[in-house]
């Protein structure tokens, strides 16, 4: 990784009496997660058992923490001080790596043709381009676990469905815009889906208990549905919508 | 600590009426993780069921939304029912709000329909029994997280309801709330706003618009957030990228109409946003019916970490 984005212009924006936004960054970009993890390290050095919770989220921290041990102007000084000698977490760079054994089929993965068709290539070529890439995650939210990953081949930049679906089955691998991700859980979405992975993305009784986390890099790996069935995937198609 | 071995099923679900929902105080260290916080819609009246009822800090009650809860007690209970009137009764005899009383085995408790306020806690001596979820037992149904059985539950007919032993006696502890802490939900609520984020990026106009209107609640309104009716807020921005979102959050979607995030809301998201509500302002506003009407006030950190200390304070000073 050859060039480190400086910090231009961080700003703190109040969100609350018990947190502040640390805005780094105004773009996405990968090496947003150096800075976002050394600053999530020296936010806790610093708050100690006063901090309450850390969002980072592709170009900004949410810093929240307990306003009757420390006061939003003592934060705000604390985190200003972080942000003056601040240096990128090279250590960071390489995230776990993660493989998420993946079917990409039409039966589970009904949009492969509409993004393939999107893109004016073969759904095969659709499936090389998804699965070759290593993603980033840039962000999780929307529900337990969910990693917005990216940045996916520009090729297949495709917009979300128009309506979204009601019930998006768990381990659907789905992409939107750039974006990608896989629904850990049995939700609405919007996203094209392009296959099912058989990983366990969120589980109550693993430690940690999300499979992956801001910073991890992530590989969807192609397999067959005979290996994916044989490791407990679920073949169960997909209604495409109408 | 006490044991759960000391607990038994002791309350009875005859009917579970639309919403009711087991909350602690919420969900913490895992918003990294996607999870919400979960935990009280109206912090402040969870808080003073748990204080009349001599429980600590964060001990799970009962959120019930609307109404039409039935309960029986297999044993006697001292319980405090606080937030809203939701018309309460036991064995058909209004029950007194916002101090603790006894509930005798074998009577029937009701909560019949919103007369003022939408979210009644019940708080019982002891505290109720369930095994934490990622660190608490605060009820998220779309997260399927927490409740009695840690997957998300509401309330249903035919539940039992476990109660840990609790060593409580008569005359111990604060029994009454007085009157000046009871809030009043039938009077417009004024909500007090700390200004921030992206409030640069609002026209003028809307700026003032946003602090001189009555806005009116939506029917759109639950745990994740309230949607708040009355002239088209215009910002700059119409999107940002996503970022996490906190409790009382009042972000403007393309549409300017705004909406608070509550307990339950999504821990990140792009919409530009006013500012935040003062955490005793989102417990006031969880308890708005669609179509009342609220009016947002600008308020310095200052007179707002007062308020909250104060309420804090009270709480550990009267807590056992």
């Amino acid at each position: 990784m050859s060039h480190k984005p400086a910090l231009r212009n961080p700003r703190l924006e109040s969100a609350g009496l018990d947190s502040w936004i640390v805005r780094l960054f105004e773009d996405i970009d990968e090496h947003n997660l150096l800075w976002l993890s050394a600053l999530s390290r020296r936010c806790e050095q610093a708050f100690g058992d006063a901090l309450i919770d850390l969002v980072p989220s592709y170009t900004t921290l949410l810093v929240v923490f307990d306003p009757l041990r420390v006061s939003p102007s003592d934060a705000r000084t604390l985190i200003s001080r972080i942000l003056v000698d601040l240096e990128p977490d090279d250590s960071a760079h390489a995230g776990e790596i993660h493989e998420l054994q993946t079917w990409y089929d039409t039966s589970v993965g009904p949009e492969l043709s509409r993004v393939a068709k999107h893109a004016g290539m073969a759904v095969s070529d659709v499936i090389d381009a998804h699965s070759q890439q290593v993603y980033r995650v840039f962000a999780l939210g929307f529900a337990p676990g969910f990693a917005f990953m990216g940045l996916t081949d520009p090729r297949l930049e495709c917009g979300r469905l128009d309506t979204p679906r009601r019930r998006v089955p768990p381990g659907s691998v789905a992409m939107a815009g750039r974006q990608t991700a896989a629904y850990p859980a049995g939700t609405p979405g919007g996203w094209n889906l392009l296959g099912r992975t058989n990983a366990r993305l969120f589980d109550r009784a693993r430690e940690g208990f999300s499979l992956l986390r801001v910073g991890d890099q992530v590989r969807f790996v192609p397999v067959s549905r005979e290996e994916f069935e044989r490791e407990g995937g679920d073949t169960t198609p997909m209604e495409p919508l109408a | 600590m006490r044991q759960q071995a000391n607990a038994e099923p002791c309350i009875k679900v005859l009917r579970a009426g639309p919403l009711a929902l087991l909350q602690d105080s919420g969900r913490f260290g895992v918003r990294h993780l996607g999870v919400t916080q979960g935990g009280p819609a109206d912090l402040y009246s969870w808080a003073w069921a748990n204080l009349l009822t001599g429980n600590p800090w964060g001990t799970a009650n009962l959120e019930i939304t609307f109404g039409g809860l039935q309960l029986v007690a297999g044993r006697d209970l001292d319980i405090a029912i606080t937030g809203a009137d939701l018309g309460a009764t036991l064995e058909q005899k209004p029950v007194p709000l916002w101090q603790r009383i006894t509930w005798k085995e074998g009577e029937t408790l009701a909560f019949a329909k919103p007369a003022s306020g939408l979210r009644a806690y019940l708080a019982v001596c002891g505290g109720f029994v369930a095994e934490p979820v990622l660190g608490g037992v605060a009820c998220v149904t779309r997260e399927e997280l927490g409740g009695f059985c840690g997957m998300g539950a509401k309330l249903a007919a035919g539940d039992h309801l476990s109660v840990h032993a609790t060593e409580l006696h008569a005359g111990e502890g604060l029994k009454q709330a007085p009157r000046e802490a009871i809030p009043d939900f039938s009077q417009p609520a004024v909500l007090d706003l700390l200004p921030g984020a992206q409030i640069a990026h609002f026209a003028g106009r809307s700026l003032f618009d946003a602090f001189n209107t009555w806005w009116q609640v939506d029917d759109r309104a639950d745990r994740m957030g309230v949607r708040l009716i009355g002239p088209r807020l215009n910002c700059k921005i119409s999107t940002l990228v996503s970022e996490g979102i906190n409790l009382g959050g009042v972000q403007v979607p393309p549409d300017g109409q705004p909406i608070v995030l509550l307990n339950d809301r999504q821990t990140i998201g792009g919409y530009p946003r006013l500012g935040s509500l003062s955490p005793l302002s989102a417990s006031r506003l969880a308890q708005c019916l669609p179509r009342e009407r609220v009016k947002l006030t600008a308020k310095g950190s200052g007179a707002v970490l007062e308020e909250y200390r104060s309420f804090r304070a009270l709480f550990n000073a009267n807590s056992r």
